[in-house]
């Protein structure tokens, strides 16, 4: 008797999940399918989310890599590819274009204890690097530096290694898993400094000037302010993308998406 | 009856799924490479994985916290079962069963915010965020398993021990010590085993005050633990990848440890019943 109740009740979940996916299936049979950087799931993910709201239409997005997202739209496998650098002459040369939809600016940040203001992108790579280690080299206290950084994977860190040029030879006193928790241990240590995403930079640390020019939406945009990267979407020259496509990619760059790819921590570039 | 086949469901499922999903890198990277490797670099061009830190922070950060925190549980929980009065009993009993209510990122917050920031200044080092602040953390959330076990054992032994004892000529504390503790001795060691479970299985905690860089256990160093190191890289390793791989390998020899205190455990109790 037990035995028949439990069969019948796994017997119904089953029935219920394979229905439900077969109708989720048939509804949205429209997809604009994206792929690449890693950095950009949350401007790609809170964009398709309002996207799918308004018009119905699935955006799907493949985290790869910028690389490897410029690859999947010249192979066509996929209609958007994401990258979070300009393209290299030859990838245009190869028929690609790019369209900026955003800029991420990469604020580096000291406790505001700290009587530093101002470095180069130079100074702060070889601090990151291990080649000073002192304040004091830089014009400061008498204290060593302690670096703090995201985990390896982190879209910032990423971002901040490939412009600052030191890509895996970070000497890390502290990997944090948030952007949140590095702002609290630079907000803690007087001898700290770390990096985050300008948008979530509070007051409670101090954004420094990199070779004389403040982080700001302004001097991001224009790119005066040295650590910031572009994200692109990546389309073929000459092969039109489908409707669907086409209508995500004008909604991406649209007045209306400012409020939603600022709210991902980030500065719409349109 | 169903309820308890979900119960064993999820246990061989998740065993099965570790298994399955952590033998593969460990092939790949092979297992002497993998186990004894000294350098964690899982993004770089030439990644490496090597989880030979993770293993030792562990296991000295657990070991640590154990020799640390079982005196102080022991000798709270003696005082509490034997010398102390109904009051002060009531009173420390509620603060430890609050101690065990904390949730673990609530530790982690009081830690990097007070203990980070006492560590620094105290030892004058650079940064506080390192295996001390770790150790003294897992110390204070152990302190309420071993506690309340220790308890429960103590208040078990017989009166007629402690009387019979007591009759004979010897000091309460002669008696607590040399009769009580004796025989609630296997209830004791459940108690150091459970605290051993539960500092080796931590990770969020000690993610916010021990630095988390992939370094050789040192006590001002930043250093990362086995449990940490598959929390703070899972989120970003992308599906598929070796890292993603080499996460649940470090995940099953988790899992093994944990088995072998479980194993270690029943033993322990085993022998209690048996006598």
């Amino acid at each position: 008797m037990k035995k028949t109740i439990c069969l019948s009740v796994i017997a119904v979940l089953v029935a219920l999940t394979i229905g439900l996916t077969l109708a989720g299936c048939g509804k949205n049979s429209e997809t604009v399918s994206t792929d690449g950087s890693t950095s950009m799931s949350q401007v790609i993910g809170a964009l398709g989310e309002a996207f799918e709201a308004e018009k119905g239409i699935t955006v799907t997005y493949n985290a790869t890599g910028s690389g490897a997202g410029i690859q999947a739209v010249q192979e066509g496998r996929c209609e958007i590819g994401l990258a979070s650098r300009s393209l290299k002459e030859e990838e245009i040369e190869s028929g690609l274009k790019e369209t900026v939809i955003a800029y991420d600016g990469i604020a580096v940040i000291v406790n505001p204890e700290n009587p530093i203001n101002d470095l180069d992108l130079e100074t702060i790579a070889k601090i990151y690097t291990g080649e000073i280690t002192n304040w004091k080299e830089v014009g400061g206290n008498d204290s060593a530096i302690v670096i703090i950084g995201r985990e390896s994977g982190s879209g910032t860190r990423d971002g901040f290694e490939s412009i600052t040029g030191t890509e895996d030879k970070c000497k890390y006193r502290q990997e944090l898993t948030s952007t949140g928790d590095v702002i609290t241990a630079v907000a803690g240590n007087p001898n700290a400094i770390g990096y985050a995403s300008l948008a979530s930079v509070k007051d409670s640390v101090k954004a420094l000037s990199v070779g004389g020019i403040a982080p700001s939406e302004e001097t991001i945009k224009d790119g005066s302010y040295k650590v910031q990267r572009p994200f692109v979407f990546v389309t073929k020259k000459d092969t039109p993308i489908s409707e669907s496509a086409q209508e995500f990619f004008d909604y991406s760059t649209s007045e209306a998406a400012r409020e939603i790819i600022s709210s991902a921590g980030v500065v719409p570039a349109n | 009856m169903i309820l308890g086949l979900i119960t064993v469901g999820s246990v061989l499922v998740i065993s099965l799924y570790l298994v399955i999903s952590g033998i593969p890198a460990i092939k790949e990277i092979g297992l002497i490479n993998f186990l004894f490797g000294k350098e964690w670099a899982s993004t770089a061009d030439e990644p490496k994985y090597g989880i030979l830190p993770f293993i030792l922070t562990s296991v000295y950060g657990t070991c640590a916290a154990i020799v640390i925190g079982v005196p102080i549980g022991f000798f709270t929980a003696v005082y509490l079962s034997k010398i102390a009065g109904k009051k002060i009993r009531n009173i420390v009993e509620t603060a430890v069963n609050l101690l065990a209510g904390i949730p673990s990122v609530v530790y982690g917050l009081v830690g990097m915010l007070v203990l980070v920031k006492g560590i620094r200044l105290v030892f004058n080092v650079p940064d506080g965020a390192s295996f001390l602040a770790a150790v003294i953390v897992l110390t204070v959330m152990i302190l309420p398993n071993i506690i309340k076990v220790s308890v429960t054992a103590l208040d078990a032994v017989q009166k007629e021990y402690e009387d019979a004892s007591l009759a004979l000529g010897a000091t309460p504390v002669e008696t607590f010590f040399k009769i009580s503790v004796p025989a609630a001795k296997s209830g004791i060691a459940a108690a150091v085993v459970l605290g051993v479970g539960r500092a080796i299985g931590e990770a969020m905690a000690v993610m916010m005050v021990a630095g988390n860089a992939a370094n050789m256990p040192s006590l001002f160093e930043s250093v990362r633990f086995l449990t940490t190191a598959v929390a703070s890289e899972m989120a970003y390793s992308s599906p598929g990848s070796l890292q993603r791989k080499a996460l649940f390998s470090i995940a099953l020899v988790l899992f093994i440890f944990i088995m072998m205190i479980n194993a270690v455990l029943n033993f322990v109790l085993k022998e209690k019943k048996g006598k």
